[in-house]
C-alpha cells in the first residue's frame, strides 16, 4: 500500500516482556540482583499494558502484552505494510529508576537487548540508544559504547525527566550526538521525577497522555532558548508520538514574545521559529487533526520538511494498515514516509549493506 | 515638509528625547551624546509612543551564556510589547528589512538662519545667537 515510497518507520516501539528478558544482558551482580529483589518488571505507568492505546486490540498475545517478539512486528506491521527501515524506540521504564547505578546497568542491558535480539534478526531494523539521564556522564558512555555499531541512528529521552533538556548540563550529550551523527529523539512518557503537568499530577490516563503535549512544548522552548539548538546546529532533534498540530501556535507564541525580550538570550540571532522548522522533526502518530483540518494544519507549519512517518506501533494509533493519518495530501508522502528521515537520520545513508558494523 | 524646531541645544541634553508634532505627525527626537536622531513617535507593530519607551544597550552573543553589550543608551523599546529597535536607523533587530520606524532627518542649525527663514518655533522666541535642534517631517 505505502510500498512505492519505500517507507521509513521512525517510531517502533518493541516492548521487554520482563526482567528476565533484560538479565542476560547484565553482570553478574545486577543479574543476581534482580532475582534477589525480585524486581519483576519496568514496565512504566506512561504506558499501563492494559490501556487500549498501548497496545492494539488484535496487536495483543494471549497474555495481553504485545510486541515482544520480531516476529510480530514482521507480521503486524513490516511485511505488511513493505516497510523498508523501521527505527526501534524502546520505552521499557529504566528513566524511572532512582539509583543511578542501576539505571546504567538497566539501560546497557536494555540496549544491547535490543540489539541482540532485534537488529541482529531484521535487516531492516535500525534503534535508539536509550540514555540513562540519571547521569549524564554514564549517558555519554552509553552513546561512545554503541556509537561504532551504525544501525544505532538516534539516542532517546523521556520528554518528562529530571530538568529541562536545554540545560548546559546536557550538553556533552548533545556534543556526543553530533560528534557520531546520532539524531536526538524525545519521546512521550515522564520519569516522574515531577508532576506530568505544571499544575500539579494528575488523575487519569486520559489527563496524563494529553499533558505529554505540554511537556513537549517546555522542551523545545528550553532547547531553544538555552542555546542548545544554536550551539549544537548540526543537532536533529525528533518528537516522537508529541503530536503535531499544536506545534505552529506555540511557535507563534514562542517568535512572537522573542521579539520582545530576545535582549534575554542574545545567542538565539534568528527567529526562533526558523531554527525550530530546521532543526526539529515530529513524528506523525498522533497527527492531533481531523481528516478535513489536516491539510490548513500542516500549511500552518511552513515546512514540507519535519514531518516523518510513524507507526507508533503497538500503541493504538490507526486500524487496520491505514497507518499515514488521514487527511495528508499525496504530493506530501515521498517526503513524509522517506526523504525527510533519510535527511533527519544521517545514519541512514549509505544504504543498508554498508551499515552493517558491529559492536567489538 | 514642514521644519520644526524641537528645543535649543542648550536646553536637549544628551541622552533626552523630546516629542514634538510636525506636519500632524509626532515625532520623538533623541540626542545620542550631541547627535540628533528622530523617529516617528509610533511603534509599526501597534502604534506604541516609543517616548514613553525605556532606553537600553544593544546585547548580542557568539555562544550561549555570553554577553556583549555595547551602544549603550542607542536602543530604545517601545513600551506595549517591548519591541527593540536602533535610535540612529529606526529599524527593529528582529526584522530590520521589514520592521522599522520611519525616520526624520534631525540636525542643528543656527537661530540666525532659523530667523531669517519662513520658520518659527511657536513655543519660544529663537535667538538669532544659539543654535537650536530641528527637524524636518
Amino acid at each position: 500500500m505505502f510500498r512505492e515510497y519505500r517507507p521509513i518507520d521512525c517510531d517502533v516501539h518493541p516492548m521487554v516482556p520482563n526482567m528476565r528478558a533484560l538479565t542476560p544482558y547484565m553482570d553478574a551482580f545486577w543479574r543476581d540482583q534482580v532475582v534477589e529483589r525480585n524486581i519483576t518488571n519496568l514496565d512504566s505507568q506512561s504506558w499501563p499494558i492494559r490501556s487500549p492505546k498501548t497496545i492494539r486490540a488484535d496487536w495483543r498475545g494471549p497474555n495481553g502484552r504485545g510486541a515482544e517478539t520480531v516476529e510480530q512486528l514482521q507480521t503486524q506491521l513490516l511485511d505488511r505494510l513493505g516497510t523498508e527501515i523501521a527505527i526501534l524506540n524502546p520505552l521499557y521504564g529504566i528513566q524511572l529508576v532512582l539509583n543511578q547505578d542501576m539505571a546504567v546497568a538497566f539501560a546497557r542491558a536494555l540496549n544491547d537487548w535490543t540489539r541482540a535480539e532485534w537488529l541482529d534478526r531484521d535487516q531492516r531494523l535500525r534503534a535508539s540508544i536509550v540514555l540513562p539521564l540519571q547521569s549524564i556522564e554514564a549517558s555519554v558512555a552509553e552513546i561512545e559504547r554503541l556509537a561504532p555499531d551504525r544501525r544505532f541512528v538516534q539516542v532517546l529521552a523521556l520528554v518528562m525527566g529530571e530538568d529541562p533538556l536545554g540545560k548546559r548540563q546536557y550538553w556533552p550529550v548533545y556534543e556526543a550526538c553530533v560528534r557520531h551523527g546520532l539524531a536526538f529523539g524525545i519521546h512521550a512518557g515522564s520519569a516522574y521525577r515531577h508532576p506530568q503537568t505544571s499544575v500539579g499530577w494528575t488523575s487519569w490516563y486520559l489527563e496524563e497522555y494529553a499533558a505529554n503535549q505540554q511537556g513537549f512544548q517546555s522542551q523545545l522552548a528550553s532547547l531553544m532558548t538555552e542555546g542548545a539548538l544554536v550551539k549544537h546546529s548540526d543537532l536533529k532533534v525528533v518528537l516522537l508520538e508529541s503530536g503535531v498540530t499544536w506545534l505552529p501556535g506555540f511557535l507563534w507564541r514562542l517568535q512572537k514574545t522573542w521579539k520582545g525580550v530576545r535582549f534575554e538570550i542574545p545567542w538565539v540571532d534568528r527567529p526562533p521559529a526558523e531554527i525550530i522548522r530546521d532543526q526539529v522533526r515530529l513524528t506523525v502518530q498522533p497527527l492531533d487533526a481531523p481528516e478535513e483540518a489536516v491539510p490548513r494544519a500542516l500549511g500552518h507549519l511552513r515546512s514540507e520538511e519535519m514531518l516523518l512517518w510513524a507507526s507508533d506501533w503497538p500503541h493504538w494509533q490507526y486500524d487496520g494498515d491505514a497507518a499515514v493519518p488521514p487527511g495528508i495530501p499525496d504530493g506530501l508522502l515521498p517526503k513524509l514516509m522517506r526523504a525527510n528521515a533519510l535527511a533527519t537520520y544521517s545514519r541512514l545513508s549509505p544504504p543498508m549493506a554498508e551499515s552493517q558494523g558491529r559492536v567489538a | 515638509m514642514s521644519k520644526v524646531i524641537v528645543a535649543p541645544v542648550g536646553e536637549f541634553p544628551p541622552g533626552e528625547r523630546k516629542l514634538v508634532e510636525a506636519d500632524g505627525k509626532r515625532i520623538v527626537v533623541f540626542n545620542l551624546d550631541g547627535e540628533y536622531f528622530a523617529l516617528l513617535d509610533r511603534c509599526p507593530h501597534q502604534g506604541g509612543s516609543l517616548c514613553a519607551g525605556a532606553i537600553s544597550g544593544h546585547v548580542e552573543s557568539s555562544s550561549p551564556g555570553e554577553y556583549h553589550y555595547s551602544r549603550r543608551g542607542e536602543m530604545v523599546r517601545c513600551p506595549w510589547h517591548y519591541w527593540e529597535f536602533d535610535i540612529r536607523t529606526g529599524k527593529s533587530w528582529f526584522d530590520p528589512k521589514r520592521v522599522q520606524v520611519r525616520q526624520f532627518k534631525a540636525a542643528v542649525e543656527p537661530g540666525a538662519a532659523l530667523v531669517e527663514g519662513p520658520y518659527q518655533a511657536e513655543t519660544f522666541p529663537v535667538r538669532v545667537e544659539d543654535h537650536y535642534v530641528v527637524v524636518e517631517a
